[in-house]
């Protein structure tokens, strides 16, 4: 066991990734000499040179559309897209190409290329830097999306991510970046596939649902619930595509009650699928409808006011409430 | 050209020598050996590239252009006759495809538009595969691995930016192979696209990675004048070969209706990407003589006597008249091109009528390459519907 931030986790599992496999490489902006604006590549350029560790031009489509060039070609480039509201120049390459090369070529291409995207706010940043735009990339098929919210997790996620047939967008949860945890470099234990929930606390009275950045909260309120005897199950998604409703809905079986957090505008996310999905297979263990705590309807929010977009401890603590009024 | 760009070697003497090169924002000239007339002219630099094309060559060239003139025309028919939803007709384009088409090696990796049905018969995709996406029976339709000749993409300019990665991926290779001492034959990769995706931002992206890594690709964009309904004065004010310069690499106008200037252009800037030289950007000066696709109507946007004009320029036509006067070719080889050309119509049409409808069930195989849950989900929810249907069938009985 080794003590580590998830930004050393995710440096760590590309470096094991990087020595294991001679055809996996990196490439970004910034990536390189910097180790990224965040250091998560610190130091990879050292030892792998600049054709594995690629400080490319800047330019996300290009960093996108060669990546897939260099799959079609047999490498595993991982790209790293800068900030979250980056990715929409890249977006067309993901979303058009990326996602359906092995589909329109029967199987006969494989494009394994992962591609990684600090997100979420909490910073205190500017504009374009706190974004969470999974559910744009959730809907589209051919993609998967994983997230931790662990060390653990972050250093074993990255190498399957990589390791995986299909593209991974990789969301890390940039607030959480520097959240330090055990990880187990031996044995990924529980994680050993990155496309499944984890029921991170056990309870009996409600369920809680969350990923990457919102995962701590999620547990800070399930703590703070035990004053008022509420026993809260919380689930790590983990995987945001495929989404593994099995492990939900068994969660709310037992609990028949259910609370989806995340950062992105509730309109249109990844907790309406939940919501939806889980009524149509649960329906009559539910003793209440599912309720959503996330982002607002609007543009994130100027750092000053953050706090009252995200959702904290008490806006989950007031879904509960709701929840369990029914 | 200044020659701070410039690798060392021939392309000095290349700079110094032939003025087609873009030399600057100046508008560039064209490199043309045979012109309208059939007669073969000459080029400081191509025309060394030229003799390289033996009589025997020059009738394959012809038979191929004429072959996949007589397809498109087929295409055509078949989509009129509802067989095809949509069909992207090349006449016109022939030399610009073929030329540039036979100059490629088999090791190196070609990344089409659309329209490029000409480069695929070069590469031996067999027609009828190329048909199925225009039939609405696949997105793709041919192995990409075995021919080297990668899927049609529909989005402009995206491939462009594949093209450049795989390129890369090519140089990497070179880089592990002489660390195990193989032999493999060097390769590039040619990008096609057209004038109006030029505009395209991937475009931009896919010349500024190319020219930063010196990838081993060559860009050809065929410049048919128009995209769809708009000139290529709307989408750029410069020859298009002028921007090469600005990313640093190469650019050449040639006369895209004369296959013998494409060839020779197009094997000499794959032998400097092959070398290791970088990238060069290729500008086929051709026209398309018909409809943009079979919805499209050009005489809501362009005259009749620009059409006429070009066809007076024909790639075929010219060929022709050279192979005639030079007595390289006598009407038994023109007859059997012909005779060819009906064959090739006959098999396609017989195959797009044979071309199998899938079973949705195909589409859910291929979504993901790993196992998915929401797909095994989806797919068992689709087989008990699909078998209510044969219950319900079963009860009427
Ligand atoms: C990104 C994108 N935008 C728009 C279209 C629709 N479209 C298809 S072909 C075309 C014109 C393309 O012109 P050009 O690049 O010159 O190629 P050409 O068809 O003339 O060979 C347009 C606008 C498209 N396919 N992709």
């Amino acid at each position: 066991m080794a003590t580590m931030t998830i930004a050393k986790a995710i440096n760590e599992g590309l470096r094991a990734s990087l020595k294991s496999n001679p055809k996996s490489l990196l490439m970004g902006e910034d990536i390189g000499h910097l180790g990224g604006v965040y250091r998560v590549t610190d130091g990879l350029i050292k030892e792998f040179g600049a054709d594995r560790v690629v400080d490319s031009p800047l330019a996300e489509s290009g960093i996108v559309g060669t990546a897939i060039g260099l799959a079609l070609r047999g490498y595993a480039p991982v790209c790293e897209i800068q900030f979250d509201g980056f990715v929409y120049p890249a977006f067309n390459q993901i979303t058009t190409q990326l996602a359906k090369i092995h589909a329109r070529s029967h199987g006969r291409l494989t494009v394994p290329v992962v591609i990684r995207i600090p997100y979420g706010g909490g910073i205190g940043s500017i504009e374009h830097h706190s974004e969470s735009p999974e559910a744009l990339f959730a809907h589209t098929a051919g993609l998967r999306i994983i997230s931790p919210s662990n060390a653990h997790d972050a250093y074993w996620m990255i190498q399957k991510a990589i390791e995986c047939q299909d593209p991974v967008i990789f969301f890390e949860p940039k607030r959480r970046y520097w959240l330090k945890g055990e990880v187990d470099v031996e044995n990924a234990g529980l994680s050993e596939g990155p496309f499944k929930a984890h029921v991170v606390r056990e309870g009996t009275d409600a369920t809680i649902v969350a990923y990457g950045p919102l995962v701590p909260v999620a547990l800070a309120a399930a703590d703070a619930a035990i004053e008022d005897g509420r026993s809260i199950e919380v689930i790590d998604l983990r995987s945001i595509s495929p989404l593994d409703f099995d492990t939900v809905e068994a969660s709310v079986k037992k609990t028949g009650r259910l609370i989806v957090a995340h950062e992105a505008p509730t309109f249109g996310g990844i907790g309406g699928e939940i919501a939806a999905r889980i009524s149509e297979r649960a329906f009559l263990h539910l003793e209440a409808p599912v309720i959503r705590v996330g982002g607002f309807h609007m543009p994130y929010p100027v750092a000053k006011v953050e706090e009252d977009y995200l959702p904290d401890i008490d806006k989950i603590l007031e879904a509960l409430d709701r929840s369990l009024a029914y | 050209m200044g020659s701070t760009q410039l690798p060392p070697g021939t392309d000095e003497t290349l700079a110094a020598t032939s003025a087609a090169v873009a030399a600057s924002g100046e508008p560039v000239e064209m490199v043309q050996l045979l012109g309208p007339d059939g007669k073969l002219g000459t080029d400081p630099v191509f025309s060394d590239y030229a003799k390289r094309i033996d009589p025997e060559k020059l009738r394959v060239f012809y038979a191929d252009m004429a072959r996949i003139r007589r397809f498109d025309q087929e295409a055509t028919a078949l989509q009129r006759q509802g067989e095809l939803a949509l069909w992207v007709p090349l006449t016109g384009q022939e030399a610009a495809q073929i030329g540039s088409a036979h100059a490629s090696q088999p090791q190196d990796y070609i990344f089409p538009t659309y329209r490029e049905h000409g480069v695929a018969l070069v590469r031996n995709v067999d027609l009828a595969e190329l048909l199925k996406q225009f039939r609405g029976v696949s997105n793709g339709g041919w192995d990409p691995r075995e021919n080297n000749f990668h899927l049609y993409t529909l989005v402009l300019a995206a491939q462009t930016l594949h093209a450049v990665g795989y390129a890369m991926g090519i140089q990497r290779d070179q880089k592990l192979a002489l660390a195990s001492d193989s032999n493999d034959p060097k390769a590039a990769v040619v990008a096609y696209f057209g004038d109006g995706a030029s505009s395209e931002g991937d475009v931009h992206e896919s010349m500024v990675f190319a020219a930063s890594y010196d990838a081993p690709v060559v860009f050809f964009c065929q410049n048919n004048h128009w995209a769809i309904s708009v000139p290529t004065e709307v989408q750029t004010k410069v020859p298009l070969a002028n921007r090469a310069k600005g990313y640093g690499f190469p650019g050449i106008r040639v006369d895209g209706n004369d296959v013998i200037a494409v060839h020779a252009v197009t094997e000499w800037a794959l032998e400097h990407a092959r070398e290791g030289r970088g990238p060069v950007l290729i500008e086929a000066y051709t026209y398309r003589v018909g409809a943009h696709t079979t919805a499209d109507d050009p005489t809501k946007y362009r005259e009749l006597a620009e059409e006429a004009a070009w066809r007076e320029k024909d790639p075929l036509d010219r060929l022709e008249k050279y192979l005639r006067t030079e007595g390289l070719a006598d009407e038994a080889f023109f007859e059997q091109v012909q005779a060819d050309g009906d064959e090739l119509a006959k098999y396609v049409r017989s195959t797009t009528h044979g071309l199998e409808v899938p079973d949705i069930r195909d589409s859910f195989a291929n979504v993901y390459a790993e196992a998915h849950p929401l797909i095994a989900e989806e797919q068992a929810w689709f087989e008990e519907y699909s078998a209510g249907f044969e219950t319900d069938q079963e009860a009427a009985n």
